[in-house]
């Protein structure tokens, strides 16, 4: 899925970023004073790890949007009342104590960005991509949110609007994209697969064809 | 405080950069230091507004400069000398003071699961009357505190919609200072991008902002737009 045309030499894309080289060292170091100190438990750590790496990510919210999409009910609590809706499928906590889901349609498209800092839905996402807590990301997304959409190959018509959630409070956003056409036969679970991150962000659209691809 | 992290309509910051097949952590250092700033908040010593605070106060040259995770464990050092839980040399040597007590951790590994399944509500139950109903014209409020706020620059002095209450939040701008909660309604409120932007803006779209009662003021009749 070529999104970034002409932006694919990540290694190069990151060198400004590059951390020094010391700095894991310094983690170490650090994790080993307060460990030693008996302020952190080093399996808590292990846990709190595993869980944002194999547990909690964006396989979640496609869960949820997969469910709104075969089940109308759903939806409409979904719209009305996220935290309610995601608990019913297991989810919520930690960054997602107060989910609010927009909804995508044909005439309005939804995007998510935190301006101030990096908030992000944890609880039904994961733990954020860099891009989204990048300053370009943050800085364009208010002000130019159609160039942003482009630069992620997704051109919208004129006739859509476009809202932006800047996610300055404790408030977490999910994007319930549209469901794509051809998808009528297709399973809660196989719609889920569909789903990819990007798409519950707003940057992106469900395409029936990346089927299993959702990044 | 006007720093560099209130970025919102900057422009200059280059392209926006897509990675294939992210992984969660880059290095195994990036979860340890996800993981420590965590399990150190669990001590309660400081807010999760005071750590945004202390991020945002790291120099503004170094703040674009660094990676997410490194101005994290920035602000967790700072958080933890000025806390007391481990001075200055501690934290240059790695090993603790001789003598100093062994402590018991809050957050064990038992508890981890109950911690991130019940989270950490900034919301409060408490009957505050609310100053704007849905459809309320407003005004964000042109401030420019040194301390921390979550009323971006952006926003300031521009004409919005009241779209939701969200219900009632403790108030960052003191709670990160330790100034004591101030709880008050949050708002959804539409501003549109010609608003914002002026009319190089599509005059279809619009940026929602959630901001506390305190960045808002009354701006007379009800919307027509």
């Amino acid at each position: 899925m070529d999104k970034m045309s002409g932006r694919q030499d990540s290694e190069h894309d990151h060198e400004h970023q590059a951390v020094p080289s010391d700095f894991a060292l310094r983690v170490k170091s650090l994790e080993s004073l307060l460990v030693e100190k008996g302020l952190v438990d080093p399996a808590a750590l292990d846990a709190l790890i595993d869980t944002y790496q194999h547990k909690v990510g964006p396989r979640n919210g496609a869960r949820v949007v997969a469910r709104a999409w075969v089940d109308p009910a759903y939806r409409q609590r979904l719209l009305t009342d996220a935290d309610a809706a995601i608990a019913e499928l297991g989810y919520g906590g930690l960054q997602g104590e107060h989910m609010v889901v927009v909804e995508n349609t044909s005439k309005v498209h939804n995007v998510v960005v935190c301006t101030l800092c990096s908030c992000y839905p944890w609880a039904v996402l994961g733990l954020p991509p860099v891009w989204y807590k990048s300053a370009p990301y943050r800085s364009r997304a208010v002000i130019d949110p159609r160039g942003v959409l482009r630069e992620f190959g997704l051109k919208l018509a004129e006739d859509v609007e476009v809202r932006v959630w800047d996610s300055t409070a404790e408030l977490r956003y999910l994007v319930l994209p549209e469901r794509p056409a051809g998808t009528e036969q297709m399973s809660e679970a196989e719609l889920a697969a569909l789903v990819s991150r990007d798409a519950m962000v707003g940057v992106a659209k469900v395409v029936p064809t990346e089927k299993g691809a959702a990044a | 405080m006007n720093g560099v992290h209130d970025m919102g309509g900057m422009h200059g910051m280059g392209p926006i950069e897509w990675e294939k097949n992210e992984p969660v952590f880059h290095a195994p250092w990036e979860g340890r230091a996800y993981a420590l700033s965590l399990a150190m908040g669990c001590w309660e010593k400081w807010t999760l507004d005071a750590l945004r605070h202390q991020i945002e106060r790291i120099p503004a040259a170094d703040y674009l400069r660094m990676q997410y995770y490194e101005k994290w464990v920035t602000a967790l050092i700072e958080l933890t000398v000025t806390a007391g839980l481990a001075s200055g040399d501690e934290i240059e040597s790695g090993v603790p003071a001789l003598g100093s007590p062994k402590l018991s951790p809050p957050l064990t590994v038992e508890n981890v699961p109950a911690m991130i399944s019940n989270g950490a509500s900034a919301s409060r139950d408490l009957p505050i009357i609310s100053r704007f109903q849905k459809g309320a014209r407003v005004r964000a409020r042109n401030i420019n505190p040194t301390g921390h706020t979550r009323l971006p620059r952006y926003a300031r002095g521009k004409l919005g919609t009241i779209h939701l209450d969200h219900g009632v939040f403790v108030f960052p701008d003191t709670n990160a200072h330790f100034l004591g909660e101030e709880p008050q309604h949050v708002y959804s409120v539409r501003f549109t991008a010609r608003e914002l932007w002026g009319d190089q803006a599509s005059p279809r779209d619009a940026v929602y902002i959630d901001l506390w009662d305190e960045y808002l003021e009354a701006a007379g009749s009800k919307s027509t737009e």
